[in-house]
């Protein structure tokens, strides 16, 4: 028996199973959970229902009436409600769930109908997957092999369309590969909001184009590759890199703002090929943007800080450089630079090394115009980590003006820096030079080469740690590829250098040290990085709430009442 | 049994020694007089005469007229629109343009007593974009119309005011499909639209509820107004109410357009009495009753079947010239009445080479939204051209059939059908010319007309 079902859930009975599910709800929705598949290519969760692919048919029935008299009709041989099957399949997308609708997504119908719709997309597709990018990521291939008639009847001559078009600086087009599902112009259109991309001509000769004198040149435009079902559109910084079924995929999260969108890395034997976006209908939906995919290549940048740990430029161990670290520090007049974009496990362990110290903190924001989709006006992923560790109490500005007082002062001799550039950050050489620096970071910059000790460490896709995003969503990221040969993870460092100073070793791997955290801040009590759902978990903000945060609004994110006013 | 005469209501002064298309003309006719009694009377009476009257959609479909506006969302606040499906493409058909050439004020009237009806305030005649001179009356007539007050602001002194707009289309045969119509309209490309939930009725142009009509049913409305819906309904036949339009193309003596009451004129009679009969040293070999997508029928063959008349069923037993030509019969022998462009085609048609053309105009015209309609209909036009052009092969048929066969019913809008009817009917009805074609193909005059 099925419970009678909530106000605002539907039951439909969907290959003979009843199942409740949301008002509003699609068929091919409706469908998912229950574990059957509806193929399609247009339908796309996040984007109007276009209907025009074919492909998602199911055969539809409703409950029989009687006209009449209102009554239902029930059929003799089962003592149940007759159902009216239409004669001809609908569409599973734009058939929104009715009570007692009935679906059957594998009758004969519904198996002609698919054939029938594969057939067709397949006579005029170039068919070479062979030498085609989606090639193991393609709908196409997939659901010919799942739905599709195994042969074809076509003799005639395919038509030709152009190939391998720009539409942009990042995304590359071949027309004949193109089965006019629209979703990139839908998505241009409704979600990057910049209308660009059109068809022209007519029938089968349809062809996708960018709209005279426009580019697909929004911050965007690599989602349409992705929402791509075929091998239409692709990435011109990925295609013929390497082969999908090679690539590993990392979750990450994406580091240039504070919006925390979820994202993959694939990565083969160490090297990242590319990034993609990773659904979280809380976060980021579908969607990633091009600035954001490319910051993989920080990875293997040229400036790489690579060649192991330094001690005034000469090259040292990491035990070495630990331990003239520590006589620094030991010395006293010590400020901490921490950063907004380490992980909330780093800030933790900062944060402990700055009570060891008694040292002050300081962190160096990072602002600028949010585009009000996917990219934040705070730039440092994970700020909201540091507040919540209680390294830093109040937001940060994005010059160290008491820093530099302080050391014109003489108040500071030593600043360790874990990855920040002072001079970005408004010290001049002249107070660089006034100071010893311990630098922990990835890159090379003018506090690296001014440091007294610099240690190499590792970059977020070569490390697992969490952010916390604007929303107070704390999420989860974990190690795609190894560090490069003489970085070490930023964990041990500091972990390295609280016992150097006579404090206690950290755990220095993410599953060890959560218990730790979990005890010692309030606000992470009941978390645990293994637990952490994959869409992360939000946090109770409200200790947080009367801090001028800088985010205007995103996706699915609107700042709060109090921060607007401030 | 003779045929019938025609009954001219319609078409009343197309062809008329000395009618013009100017409105003193129509005035003189005593035009305009209808709008006066109707303005005069409560819109919800009209709408219940138009519905008395049993008119169906002279478009193809043969939709109620009074069904399609009983549909319309009055309850939302949003304003109704009412558009003019001035769009008449489907080869064979050719009444609309009649009409709007040589009687533009017996559309405006109708149209401005549709409006009146259903409160609309904003009329489009959507007027298909090879027909510029067409455009151009109408603008002429609508400016004539709108000086004596039958347009514009505050019609005859009513306080009621609507305005109708001219918008010419570029050359889309799925532009006629009223959704498709809908989009072209706002700007867009003629991608017919998903219903649900796009019903022009509630979600149409700009999203507000649309009403979309035929020139001729509209010309109707003028008529069932004047005469009362009841009146209407005794011309014809009961459920094919009013007269019909033949546009007759082919190989006949005489084509031309016909007017009769619906359903009392049979094929045969039309064919051969009026207009004709076959050309000489001919015969008849095939039609298309109700323009090019409708379904052929085949002379010579027999259809049989049980039919409704009054409260009975009796048995019929009818050959191709036996057949009414209204909506039911001719839907009941497999075929439909369509847009009445009755396509007349003798035995020295080939009827491969006959789907040949048609299919090359229904690829052609697809809009290329949904995938069986789009890679369907290019298909079979690359089938049957390569048969009349290349190599045809005896499969060919079966392989057409089997495309056909996976159209229809599958696609947005009814373009599905348009295209995959033909093939299916064409194949069905002459299986042996087709699988017999890649060895007639030998023997074929070498002089022989060449198909585009």
């Amino acid at each position: 028996m099925i419970a009678a079902p909530k106000p605002d859930l539907v039951t439909v009975n969907i290959d003979g199973v009843d199942i409740a599910v949301p008002k509003g709800t699609n068929v091919i929705e409706a469908a998912k959970l229950l574990q059957k598949d509806v193929p399609h290519y247009c339908y796309h969760p996040k984007l109007t229902v276009a209907g025009n692919c074919r492909m998602c048919m199911v055969e539809m029935g409703m409950p029989a009436v009687d006209p009449a008299t209102k009554q239902p009709v029930m059929d003799t041989a089962t003592g149940k409600q007759k159902i009216n099957w239409i004669p001809r399949p609908q569409i599973g997308c734009g058939t929104t769930v009715a009570p007692g609708m009935h679906i059957k997504t594998s009758s004969q119908m519904v198996k002609d109908a698919r054939e029938g719709v594969m057939e067709f997309l397949l006579i005029n597709h170039p068919l070479d997957c062979p030498i085609c990018d989606q090639a193991g990521e393609c709908k196409l291939q997939e659901q010919a092999t799942g739905y599709g008639r195994g042969y074809s009847r076509f003799v005639e001559e395919k038509n030709v369309k152009p190939k391998r078009t720009q539409l942009g600086p990042r995304v590359t087009l071949d027309d004949e590969r193109c089965i006019l599902c629209s979703r990139c112009i839908r998505f241009s259109k409704e979600i990057a909001k910049d209308d660009v991309l059109g068809f022209v001509d007519r029938g089968s000769y349809s062809t996708l184009t960018c709209h005279p004198g426009k580019k697909l040149e929004n911050n965007y435009s690599l989602n349409t590759v992705d929402i791509c079902p075929v091998g239409a559109l692709t990435s011109t910084d990925f295609r013929f890199k390497m082969r999908v079924w090679f690539l590993k995929q990392t979750n990450t999260i994406d580091i240039e703002s504070s919006v925390g969108v979820n994202a993959t890395v694939w990565s083969r034997e160490g090297v990242i090929y590319r990034l993609t976006p990773r659904r979280n209908d809380a976060v980021n939906d579908t969607w990633m943007s091009d600035s954001g995919r490319f910051l993989y290549k920080q990875v293997a940048a040229a400036d790489r800080l690579a060649a192991g740990p330094r001690i005034n430029g000469a090259a040292s161990t990491l035990d070495n450089a630990i331990a003239g670290a520590a006589e620094l520090l030991k010395a006293g007049s010590v400020a901490l630079v921490g950063s907004g974009r380490a992980s909330v496990e780093e800030q933790f362990a900062l944060k402990k090394l700055a009570d060891q110290l008694g040292a002050s903190v300081s962190l160096v924001a990072r602002t600028a115009q949010g585009d009000k989709l996917l990219i934040s006006a705070d730039r440092n992923p994970n700020v909201r980590g540091a507040l919540v560790t209680g390294l830093i109490s109040a937001l940060p500005s994005a010059q160290l003006t008491q820093l530099a007082a302080d050391i014109d002062a003489g108040k500071v001799k030593t600043i360790v820096s874990h990855g920040e550039d002072l001079a970005a950050a408004g010290l001049t050489p002249a107070q660089l030079g006034k100071v010893s620096i311990i630098y922990l970071g990835t890159h090379a910059n003018a506090t690296s080469a001014a440091a007294k000790v610099l240690i190499p460490t590792l970059h977020t896709f070569e490390k697992a740690g969490t952010f916390v995003n604007q929303q107070f969503r704390i999420q989860k990221f974990a190690a795609a590829v190894p560090g490069p040969v003489g970085s070490t993870n930023d964990l041990v460092v500091l972990s390295k250098l609280l016992v150097a100073l006579g404090g206690s070793a950290l755990p220095t791997d993410v599953h060890g040290l959560w218990p730790v955290i979990a005890a010692s801040v309030p606000a992470l009590a009941q978390a645990a990085y293994r637990t952490l759902p994959e869409t992360g978990l939000l946090l109770d903000a409200t200790p947080w709430s009367g801090l001028p945060f800088v985010e205007g609004e995103t996706l699915h994110y609107k700042p709060a009442a109090a921060a607007v006013a401030a | 049994m003779p045929a019938p005469v025609q009954t001219r209501v319609i078409f009343k002064h197309i062809d008329e020694p000395g009618y013009t298309n100017d409105i003193e003309c129509y005035l003189r006719h005593g035009g305009y007089e209808v709008l006066k009694k109707s303005v005069a009377r409560p819109p919800a009476e009209l709408i219940d005469e138009v519905k008395k009257s049993g008119l169906r959609g002279r478009g193809g479909a043969g939709f109620p007229c009074g069904v399609k506006w009983g549909l319309v969302d009055r309850k939302s606040g949003k304003p109704i629109y009412l558009i003019v499906n001035a769009d008449e493409s489907e080869p064979g058909t050719f009444k609309d343009r009649y009409i709007i050439h040589q009687d533009p004020h017996q559309l405006i009237e109708g149209t401005i007593i549709s409006c009146f009806a259903n409160n609309v305030k904003q009329a489009y005649i959507y007027i298909r974009g090879e027909m510029p001179e067409g455009a151009r009356i109408l603008e002429k007539a609508i400016a004539e119309a709108r000086a004596k007050n039958f347009v514009g602001q505050n019609i005859l002194g009513t306080g009621y005011s609507c305005e109708i707009y001219v918008h010419r289309g570029a050359g889309a045969y799925i532009c006629g499909e009223e959704t498709g119509l809908i989009e072209s309209l706002e700007g867009k490309r003629a991608n017919p639209r998903i219903k649900p939930p796009y019903f022009p009725a509630v979600l149409g142009l700009y999203q507000c509820p649309t009403i979309v009509n035929n020139v001729e049913t509209l010309c109707h409305v003028k008529h069932i107004v004047d005469i009362g819906g009841e009146a209407f309904a005794k011309t014809g036949t009961p459920n094919n109410t009013g007269t019909r339009i033949f546009c007759v193309s082919g190989h006949v003596q005489r084509p031309g357009y016909y007017e009769f009451p619906a359903g009392t004129i049979t094929m045969g009679q039309l064919l051969n009495e009026v207009c004709g009969g076959p050309l000489p040293g001919r015969k008849f070999k095939a039609v298309i009753p109700g323009g090019s997508s409708a379904k052929v029928l085949r002379f010579g063959e027999r259809y049989k079947g049980k039919r409704k008349v009054g409260a009975d069923m009796v048995d019929y037993d009818w050959g191709v010239e036996d057949v009414p030509m209204d909506f039911d019969s001719l839907a009941m022998i497999g075929s439909m009445g369509g847009s009445g462009g009755v396509i007349v085609m003798d035995d020295s048609v080939n009827m491969v080479e006959a789907l040949a053309n048609i299919n090359a105009f229904y690829s052609h015209e697809s809009c290329g939204q949904c995938t069986p309609c789009r890679e369907g209909s290019l298909w079979m036009k690359k089938i049957t051209t390569r048969m009349v052009h290349g190599e045809a092969r005896p499969q060919d048929g079966a392989l057409l059939k089997g495309v056909a066969d996976q159209i229809p019913g599958r696609t947005i809008c009814a373009f599905g059908e348009a295209c995959s009817w033909p093939t299916q009917s064409f194949y069905l009805k002459f299986k042996d010319e087709f699988d017999a074609y890649s060895e007639a193909k030998k023997t074929l005059p070498a002089d022989r007309l060449t198909l585009v």
